[in-house]
Parts: structure tokens; C-alpha cells; sequence
């Protein structure tokens, strides 16, 4: 045995040429970003690392980036206009009433393993993401068709009764309990996917949540692009698909998706030349960009409202005196103004103005002496006797801040006492679904565009409406009414009046609405801003600026 | 003093130098200890009337204003709601400071006593106490309390709970190592012949005599207290707003540090300086203590 | 020798166990299970959820059928990524965190042990206290406000180094070592310096002077290895504290490592990989202890002594 001495300079010497090669290595001279423009790779920011690839049981938003890129459905949608465009279904009939569709499917469309993708496909499919065993969150999606619910609730277990057949191996016939306008809106959506059943059946029951078939040398997909690396926490790589029915419209030859949880770092992979663009980008760099490099940063109307939500189920707030107090001394242009950065615009109301050209009601102002009235009217004369309570948020940068001010603003207003307590996101949820808050903020983006999305979630026992708040008449109008309104204008009157009896109630007080904000390399074409933030990656190429 | 002799002559003794006498001018000659010190009851009589001399409310918000670097209304400028820099260092301070003291007492009261007990009793209590500690040693803590903080919220007496828990097993160890080499002392012989209580002797006696590393641990724990405390609170765990710690604000300075600079720079230099002092000062009454430990 | 070691290893199981066991259920008592989601989670689903996770079947059998799934060396699928197991998660994170730990260890040894073996050569000289001003600075500058520092420096001013990943391009793996190790680093530099201070004047240190040896030869072959002896033992309580340290630096640096694994399933309440990690970390503690308190005991010979004289 070598002596003691000896030894450890070797083992020195060792250790210290280890740790130098490992830090020196050539590196060129283009960035990451330059040399994806050349190839036409695209370096994707996309926040938290995903949960998985199965359309029928990930949600959120980094999963659908990724999922979109994959898979395909029935339609897809232009992200200039957001107008549907056919997808997997070359062309449809709509019955008279509305409530039939018939879609054809195209007869080119194979999966990544070369298998065609037929009218059963979907079918089965459907019928997967509707099982109850699955516990697939997003199968609302699916509830405007027949039968479909009573499918997933397990009350009845025979889906041939579910509205959806096979008519011939390319034909697809859907039918719907109501004329839904938006229902092909939803066939864009992710949960109705179609998934390669084969595969899935070769890796366990199609009801196996833990299964692996959704793995890099597993998957089978129908989307442009196929799955080709994962590496958990560092990136994810999809190439294009030559067997894809529309290949040639492709331009991207890769799409690059790093997880990037935190905003700071993400923003400093941007400026190093790591990533063509960026999931989001923190409050207190906007100014910056806004005034340095305006072409880098793109902020757009995105169909969400924040709003904090007011536990009617608890004294003092169970008196919509208190809760209109509360929403008349939030000064949300100040608000906007100065820590919101200007980038968003204030919200009177749930559904964002414009959503399809629905425009809501009005009725109420930042008013703090009549806000002030009515606290005293309600017992609390300059907020005497008012407990103290909380406003709860989930951990994050842009909430606290918010929560911040407006505790200040109710402390000043109102005479007041509140503080702001934050959770992490399951707790936070876990809080709200056990209605065991006083204030709590919460932000909702609407799935499809149109103003349902934001009203039918506070219908009683709503799984999104955490308040307390139950109106019959409300249920009525949105659960039933607009469903069979005859034409637009018809609904909409509607929504306004449903929307004017939430507003009367205030279980909820408006924020602002959402604007989407990301950094964006000059390079990127064909990946306009739209309202649902929404990405047709057919449409994007790279391009190098002069 | 005077002392008869045999011969009944009264005669002059020199006065003779305690142990506290001799180290306590030892440390003054050490600047750097002597810096911390004086920097220490500087920043702990700041934060104690800061309620009374601080410039702003501390909550008091002026939107319009937003970040502001240092000027003359503010010193050390405003955060992005136009709090105070200065005033919200201070109370920060006040909560830092105070998560570092009390939690180093849990540890050192729950330290001492166990270390005490088990270094008097010897034998198999004392052996079945130290196995316990280091059992207790080798649990990786930081994990524990990150999943304590997480699964129990935020509680500020949890907080101090968790981080006195896990300082106390060095305590331990170090009083119990010193209770044991005191025991054998003739002056320990004594009390016990006089037929001292064992509770009077270790709490009279012994205790007394071990102080001096268990002071030098607990001037040195109260740092990693408190960068603790700053750990956790950058992680979204410690302390919570609208209260305020100098981690804290240091975790959200990090956040617009280019942009705003200043609101990293002053509370950074707070804690870190606030840590330079207590270290030296540490290090300064170990050498004080224990003149053989440094070799100087 | 050996039979020190069997007793060690034997005292680490029931530290082992008492890590699960506490764990498994701080993590039940948990307000927010891990299938709390914005969409709102009809019963059926829910039940649905909780039968596949063995979430339905009560804590204590949830608790025994977990260790004899342990015992197989399984722990578990991860509740937050459906469809890979905690054994997958833990693998591809470990080796990431090992070598980030590894580089950090390095960086603490090497510049830490010489700044200490430089400054007790002239103590109370600027040779001294330059290297430890700078120790102190490691110490008490936290890592999330020197990581940030450092890249703002390095990454974005000066441009030299990158600011984030870990392997994806060159040089990335420096700042995040230096961050690691900068505290651990100034401890080290202090106990070196102490330890050799408390050597030099040794008495057989003199003898090797006297016999003529230059005084290169006398640092080290002789002094250094007394004197890096307190570094030796501080070894195994550092290994655990670069671990904790870890969770902030693979956040601050978006390091696809077992830290980060761990703070992600700490707030997802993924209930298997919380208790996976947790499980495995302990186990790792445990071991790197073990090694460090056997190589103090190699190279400090009165120990051995005792030991020989223990069997």
C-alpha cells in the first residue's frame, strides 16, 4: 500500500484535473439560440417540469405545450384568428338543430407507428377519457355529449349509449344534449385527443394510471412532431414527424422544452441566448424590457380574470354589504398602474370584455366613502369591530404583491385589519375546496372562448365555485336558458343578466384581466399573440434577423 | 485580602485574577472581537427602539413612488409598494435578531440540561442519553424541517421549535464532555462529601464551570440560526409577510437585483455584517477562553 | 477495526427506520393530498385516484405494505409524474447532486484547506487574514444571495461563464460549485488553520527541523497531516449540510439534481417521493458519516490504538 503521504497527492492531483476538465470544454461562439434558428430548432421556456404525456390525465399549462406538439385531434385552430381549421377530420356536416356532427376523417392521418387513424379511434378513446376508473380531470370537456356524463359518474357503465358512433372507419358521428357553439372549440382541446389504443392495452388496463406507455420508447403519437428525448428536470426534444398527413406544411425541424420553474433564471437563459422564448417574465423586469428592448417582450389579452374570491359561508362575510365594501375600495387602477406595471387592464366583471364580442356588465366603481357607508350600514362604522382576517394566495411572486397593496388598500379605506397568508398550490386548493378561508385569490382562464367558460362555474355546488355562492335563478339562466337561446345576441342578453346577479352578490371581486406576457427572440415567425395564448406550431418557423 | 499566618502577622496577598477577569482582558485586546461586540449592541439597541425611531410606518405604502433608490426622504430608498428601506431593515432586524436569540436559548436550555445530566450520571444513563443524541444526529434535519414547515404552515413557534431541535445535539455533546471532565475535580469531591444535592451540585458547580465553551457555542450558533431562518424564508418557508426578516428581504431583493440593486445590497449587508460580528465575537471569546485553542 | 464498523452500521438502522416511520407520517398528516387540483375532482375520480395510490387502505397498512415494498428496494410510483417510479426520479437526480457535491466538496477541501494551511504559516499577518476575511465571507454570506451575486457577476457583466443547466454548455458547472462550497470552504479554512497552528508546535515538528528537513518537507509530510485532521471529522457533518445546501443552488441554477426533486415533492406532496428521498438521504448521511469517523480514525493512530484495544 502506497504510503499515506504519496497517496493523497496523487488523490489531489487527481481530483483537481477532474474538476478543470470538467469546467473547461470548447464552446463555440454562437449561442444556443443562433444555432437553433439555423437548424430550426426551436428553445422552448416552459415552466414547471411536466407531469407526463397521457392527454387523458396531465393538466396544465406546460403539459399542453408539450402534448400539442404530439398529438392531434378532430380540429385545430389558426393562431392568428383563432377560427377553427381541420385537423384529423378532413371536413363536418351540423345537423339543423345544432346538435349533430358528423365528421369525416381524413383517410392519410397515420400514427407515429404507421397505423391509420381511424373513426374507433376516437371513439375509444372517448370512451377511456370518460372512464371513472381514469380519473381524468378535464372530462367535462366531454360532458356536452350525450350521455356522457352519466358515463363518467358511473351511472350508467354501457357507453354504446354515449352520443358518439362509429359510422364507417373514417366517419365519426357526435351528438350533443344542446346546440353548443363552442363544442368544436373543445374537439381542440388536448383531453379529447385521440390516443393509440394498441399501445396502451400493451402496457395495462386502459384505466392504469401508473402506466408506461406514455415513455420515450414507448409512445405512439398523431401530432407533427414525434418524442424523441426526456430527460427529467433538464429538457424535453421533439423532431418533426415525416409521416405526419400535413409534413410538408411543417418548418420547425425541433422543438427543445426546458422546465424553468424560476422566473429570474429563466429570464437570465433568455438573455444568455439559451431560449428563443420565455414562459413568462417577473413584474419587475417588464419596465426594463418595455424601455430597452420593447421588440423582445410581447404582452397580449389573455382570456383570464384574477379575482380573490370571498367566503360567503363566513360571518362578517356572509352580508354582501361587507363584500361590495371590499370590492369598492380596491383601487385596480392604481393597482395596475403601478405594480401591475400597466400591462393588464382592470376587471368590473368575471368574463373579459370582448370574449367573442360579449361585453359585461358595469356596476360598480372604486368608491370609498359610499364603500364606507355600506361597511357602516352593515355594522362596522370605519371598521370597528370588523375581526381581522387573511387573504390567502398560493406562493408566488405577482400574488404576494398584489396582496400586499390591497391589504394596504383595505387597511386605509376601511380601517380594516387584514393580513396575507400564502400556501403552496395543493394546500391552497385543498383550503378552498374545504371553504376553510376568509379572502382568497384566484385566477381562472377560460378553456374555450366564450363567456360560459368563466359563468358556469358559479352555479351551485359548481366544482370551481369555492364560495358559498348559490342562486337559483343564476342556475337557471346559464344551465339552461342559454344553452337553448336561438342565436347569439339571444344568449348573451342572458349571460349579462346571470353576470349582473353575481355582480349584485359579489361572492367574488374582480381584479384585472390577464395578459399574457412572454420574451420572444426576434427570430420566431408565425407565433402571433391571440387570446387563449394559444400555439398551432404548423405555423412557426425560424427565421435569423439581419 | 488578608490572611493571618501562623505567626499572626496579617499579610498581603496578591489579589488574584478569576477566570472571567483574565478572559474578559484578553478579548479586549482582540480588535476584531471588540468590533463585533460593539457592532452587535449597536444593531441590537437600533432594532430595540426602532418603534421609535423609525422614519416610516413600516406598512406604509406609496404605489405611486415605487422603487426608489437611496435619497435624502429615504436613506436606503424604497421597495417597489414605496415602503421604507430603512425602517423595514430595521424591524426586520428586530425579527431576525430575535429568531436567532430565542432559538439559541430552546437549544441551549434543552442542550445544557441534557448534556448536564447525562455527563453526571455517567454509566448507562449517560450512555443510553448519548446514543439517543446520536441517533438523533445522523437524521438529516434540514429535510425534516423543510417538510415540517411545509406540512404544519408557517408558525413562528414552530419555527423556533425546529431550529432550537436541531442545535441543541452539539450542546449536548460539548456540556456533557465538559461536565465529565469537571466530575472528577477535587472541588466536586468536596461538595459531595458536604452532602450537596446532585441538583445543587450540577447546577451550582458544575454548570458554572463548563460555561465557557457552551458560551463560545452559543455566540457561534446564533449565526447559523439565523442563516437558517434566511434559508428557509428564500425557500417560501420562514418567516411570512406582512412580518418581515432580513432573509426575507434578502430573498426578495434577489429577485430585481439588477433592476434595484439597493434592495439587495442593504439587507444583505445587514445580515452579513450582523454574522461577521457575531463570529468574531465568537471566536474572540473562544480565544479568550481557551487560550490553548488557537495557538497564538 | 471491522468490528467498529459492524456496530455503527448496526446503530444506523434504527435511525434508518425512525427517519421512515416519522416521515411517512408528517407527510399523512399533511393538509393538501397530492390530487388536489384546480379542475374540480368529482368523488368517483378521486376514489378512483386513491385506489391505484393505496390510498384507501389505512395508515397503518399503507405503513407496512411501504416497507415491505422497501425491503424489494422499491419505493414506489411518484404520485405527482404518473407512470415513473420514485427509484427513476431518485436515479436520474442522484447522479447530477453527487457530482455537484463532489465538485463543491472539492472546492471546500482544496481552496479551503490551503487558504488555512497558508494562513497558519504566518498568523497575524496579512498572509493570515486575507484568507480568512475571505473564509468568514463564505460563512456568512448565504448561498442565495452569493449564487445570484456570482452570476450577475460572472454570467451576466463579464459574460464568461453561463448562468443556468448543468452539462449544457461549457463551464456550467463551475458557478454552482463555487456556491456550494463557498461556506463549507470557510469552515474548512478555519479548522485548517487551527489544526495546523496546534501542530506546528509540536515537538516532532521541531525534531524534523533540527534533523535538517527544508521546511516544505516539514509541512507536508509532517504537518499537514495533524493539522487536516479536524478537517477529516468535519467531513461527515459537512457531506450533509452540501446536501441541504443543495435544494437552494439547484433551484438558483435550474439543476436537474435530487435537491430539487425533493423541495418539487415537498410542495406537490408527492407523498412516495418525499419519503424515497428523505429515506435515501438519511441512509447516504449515515454512511458518509461512518466513512468520515473511519478515516479519522486511519489516520490518527491513537485512535486506532483504542480501537485495536477495544477488540
Amino acid at each position: 500500500m502506497l504510503k499515506p503521504f504519496v497517496a493523497t497527492r496523487i488523490f489531489l492531483s487527481i481530483l483537481c484535473t477532474t474538476f478543470l476538465i470538467a469546467c473547461t470544454g470548447g464552446g463555440s461562439d454562437e449561442s444556443r439560440v443562433e444555432q437553433g434558428t439555423r437548424e430550426g430548432v426551436l428553445h422552448f421556456g416552459n415552466g414547471t417540469e411536466i407531469q407526463g404525456l397521457d392527454p387523458h390525465i396531465v393538466t396544465g399549462v406546460p403539459e399542453h405545450h408539450v402534448i400539442q406538439t404530439l398529438f392531434e385531434g378532430l380540429v385545430l385552430k389558426n393562431p392568428y384568428t383563432l377560427e377553427i381549421e381541420p385537423g384529423i377530420a378532413e371536413r363536418w356536416d351540423i345537423s339543423d338543430d345544432g346538435r349533430i356532427y358528423r365528421f369525416y376523417l381524413r383517410s392519410n392521418a397515420v400514427w407515429s407507428n404507421g397505423d391509420p387513424i381511424t373513426a374507433e379511434d376516437f371513439r375509444w378513446s372517448w370512451q377511456r377519457a370518460l372512464m371513472p376508473a381514469l380519473g381524468n380531470l378535464y372530462n367535462y370537456m366531454l360532458f356536452p355529449v350525450v350521455n356522457a356524463e352519466s358515463f363518467a359518474t358511473g351511472e350508467i357503465d354501457d357507453f354504446s349509449q354515449v352520443g358518439v358512433r362509429v359510422i364507417d372507419q373514417y366517419t365519426l358521428e357526435v351528438e350533443l344534449n344542446e346546440p353548443t357553439p363552442y363544442i368544436l372549440q373543445l374537439f381542440d382541446h388536448y383531453s379529447t385527443f385521440p390516443v393509440h389504443r394498441a399501445t396502451i392495452e400493451a402496457f395495462g388496463s386502459a384505466s392504469d394510471r401508473l402506466s408506461q406507455w406514455a415513455r420515450v420508447d414507448n409512445i405512439v403519437t398523431s401530432g407533427a412532431f414525434e418524442l424523441v428525448e426526456w430527460g427529467l428536470n433538464s429538457h424535453i426534444r421533439v423532431e418533426k414527424r415525416a409521416s405526419y398527413w400535413d409534413a410538408e406544411k411543417v418548418q420547425l425541424n425541433a422543438i427543445v422544452f426546458y422546465p424553468t420553474e424560476n422566473l429570474t433564471t429563466e429570464e437570465r437563459m433568455f438573455r444568455d441566448g439559451q431560449l428563443h422564448r420565455t414562459e413568462d417574465i417577473s413584474l419587475d423586469k417588464i419596465p426594463v424590457y418595455l424601455r430597452d428592448d420593447p421588440e423582445l417582450i410581447e404582452i397580449a389579452p389573455y382570456i383570464g380574470t384574477y379575482y380573490y374570491m370571498v367566503n360567503t359561508t363566513r360571518a362578517p362575510f356572509d352580508d354582501v354589504r361587507v363584500r361590495k365594501a371590499l370590492a369598492m375600495t380596491v383601487d385596480r387602477e392604481l393597482l395596475v398602474e403601478t405594480v401591475l406595471q400597466g400591462i393588464v387592464a382592470p376587471a368590473y366583471a368575471v368574463v373579459p370584455p370582448g370574449t367573442l364580442g360579449y361585453n359585461p356588465p358595469k356596476t360598480f366603481d372604486f368608491d370609498p366613502v359610499a364603500a364606507r357607508e355600506l361597511l357602516a350600514e352593515a355594522g362596522y362604522p370605519n371598521g370597528e369591530g370588523f375581526p381581522a382576517f387573511e387573504i390567502l394566495y398560493n406562493t408566488q411572486e405577482s400574488h404576494r404583491k398584489i396582496a400586499v397593496a390591497i391589504q394596504q388598500m383595505w387597511n386605509q379605506h376601511l380601517g380594516v385589519g387584514v393580513s396575507i397568508v400564502n400556501q403552496e398550490w395543493k394546500v391552497y386548493l385543498a383550503s378552498q375546496e374545504n371553504l376553510d378561508y376568509q379572502v382568497s385569490r384566484r385566477g381562472w382562464i377560460g378553456d374555450y372562448v366564450d363567456p360560459n367558460t368563466f359563468l358556469d362555474m358559479f352555479i351551485t355546488d359548481g366544482g370551481n365555485n369555492k364560495t358559498g355562492f348559490s342562486d337559483p335563478l343564476y342556475d337557471q339562466i346559464v344551465l339552461r336558458d342559454a344553452p337553448a337561446a336561438q342565436d347569439r345576441d339571444a344568449r348573451y342578453e342572458l349571460f349579462y343578466q346571470a353576470e349582473n346577479i353575481l355582480l349584485e352578490q359579489m361572492p367574488i371581486i374582480p381584479i384585472y384581466t390577464y395578459q399574457s406576457k412572454h420574451l420572444k427572440h426576434p427570430s420566431i415567425k408565425g407565433m402571433p399573440p391571440n387570446i387563449m395564448d394559444y400555439y398551432n406550431y404548423k405555423y412557426v418557423y425560424l427565421e435569423a434577423e439581419e | 485580602m488578608t490572611e493571618a499566618t501562623q505567626a499572626g502577622q496579617l499579610m498581603e496577598v496578591p489579589k488574584g485574577v478569576s477566570l472571567w477577569q483574565d478572559a474578559a482582558t484578553r478579548l479586549r485586546k482582540n480588535k476584531l472581537a471588540m468590533f463585533g461586540l460593539v457592532f452587535l449592541i449597536f444593531i441590537i439597541l437600533l432594532c430595540l427602539i426602532t418603534p421609535w425611531i423609525a422614519p416610516y410606518g413600516y406598512e406604509e405604502q406609496n404605489l405611486r413612488l415605487g422603487a426608489s433608490a437611496p435619497s435624502a426622504a429615504h436613506w436606503l430608498g424604497t421597495d417597489i409598494f414605496g415602503r421604507d428601506m430603512l425602517t423595514r431593515i430595521l424591524y426586520g432586524g428586530r425579527v431576525s435578531l430575535f429568531v436567532g436569540f430565542i432559538a439559541t436559548a430552546v437549544a441551549l436550555v434543552i442542550g445544557v440540561t441534557y448534556g448536564a445530566i447525562a455527563g453526571y450520571a455517567g454509566g448507562r444513563l449517560d450512555g443510553a442519553m448519548m446514543r439517543f443524541v446520536d441517533i438523533l444526529y445522523a437524521m438529516p434535519f434540514m429535510i425534516f424541517i423543510v417538510l415540517l414547515m411545509v406540512v404544519f404552515g408557517r408558525n413562528i413557534l414552530l419555527l423556533f421549535l425546529a431550529i432550537g431541535a436541531v442545535e441543541w445535539l452539539t450542546m449536548a455533546r460539548i456540556v456533557r464532555g465538559q461536565i465529565q471532565n469537571l466530575k472528577h475535580q477535587e472541588f466536586v469531591e468536596a461538595a459531595v462529601s458536604i452532602g450537596l444535592s446532585p441538583f445543587a451540585i450540577v447546577w451550582k458547580h458544575l454548570i458554572p464551570n463548563a460555561l465557557g465553551p457552551v458560551i463560545v457555542y452559543t455566540t457561534l450558533t446564533i449565526p447559523s440560526v439565523m442563516l437558517l431562518e434566511a434559508f428557509l424564508s428564500f425557500l417560501g418557508l420562514g418567516i411570512q409577510p406582512p412580518s418581515s426578516s432580513w432573509g426575507l428581504l434578502i430573498s426578495n431583493g434577489v429577485e430585481s437585483m439588477e433592476e434595484y440593486p439597493w434592495l439587495l445590497i442593504f439587507p444583505g449587508l445587514a445580515l452579513t455584517l450582523t454574522l461577521f460580528a457575531l463570529n468574531f465575537l465568537g471566536d474572540g471569546l473562544r480565544d479568550a477562553l481557551d487560550p490553548r485553542s488557537s495557538g497564538d | 477495526m471491522w468490528r467498529f464498523i459492524g456496530w455503527r452500521l448496526a446503530q444506523a438502522i434504527p435511525v434508518i427506520l425512525a427517519v421512515i416511520t416519522i416521515t411517512f407520517f408528517l407527510v399523512r398528516l399533511a393538509p393538501g393530498g397530492p390530487f388536489s387540483s384546480e379542475k374540480a375532482v368529482s368523488p368517483q375520480v378521486q376514489a378512483a385516484l386513491e385506489a391505484q395510490y393505496n390510498l384507501d387502505q389505512s395508515m397503518p397498512q399503507q405503513y407496512l405494505s411501504y416497507l415491505a415494498d422497501l425491503a424489494r428496494g422499491d419505493f414506489g410510483p411518484s404520485f405527482k409524474f404518473p407512470g415513473r417510479s420514485v427509484n427513476e426520479l431518485i436515479f436520474s437526480g442522484l447522479p447530477v447532486t453527487a457530482e455537484l457535491g463532489f465538485y463543491a466538496m472539492l472546492v471546500a477541501v482544496f481552496i479551503g484547506g490551503l487558504a488555512g494551511v497558508i494562513a497558519s504559516l504566518k498568523p497575524n499577518t496579512m498572509q493570515d487574514y486575507a484568507p480568512m476575511g475571505l473564509a468568514m465571507v463564505g460563512i456568512c454570506m448565504p448561498s442565495f444571495l452569493l449564487g445570484p451575486l456570482l452570476v450577475l457577476v460572472f454570467g451576466i457583466w463579464f459574460d464568461v461563464l453561463p448562468v443556468s443547466g448543468w452539462g449544457n454548455s461549457s463551464g456550467d458547472k463551475i458557478l454552482p460549485s463555487i456556491t456550494l462550497g463557498a461556506m463549507y470552504a470557510g469552515y474548512i479554512a478555519r479548522l485548517s488553520r487551527s489544526g495546523m497552528l496546534e501542530v506546528m508546535s509540536q515537538d516532532y515538528l521541531r525534531t524534523a527541523r533540527a534533523k535538517g528537513l527544508p521546511e516544505y518537507l516539514v509541512i507536508t509530510k509532517h504537518a499537514l497531516r495533524g493539522g487536516l485532521l479536524p478537517v477529516i471529522t468535519y467531513l461527515g457533518p459537512a457531506f450533509a449540510g452540501l446536501l441541504s445546501g443543495s435544494f437552494v443552488v439547484e433551484t438558483v441554477f435550474q439543476i436537474p439534481g435530487l435537491g430539487r426533486f425533493y423541495v418539487q415533492a415537498a410542495f406537490n406532496r408527492d407523498y412516495t417521493m418525499i419519503l424515497g428521498t428523505t429515506t435515501f438521504l438519511a441512509a447516504l448521511i449515515v454512511f458518509f458519516n461512518l466513512l468520515s469517523d473511519v478515516l479519522a480514525a486511519w489516520l490518527n493512530p491513537r485512535l486506532r490504538y483504542q480501537f485495536k484495544k477495544k477488540t
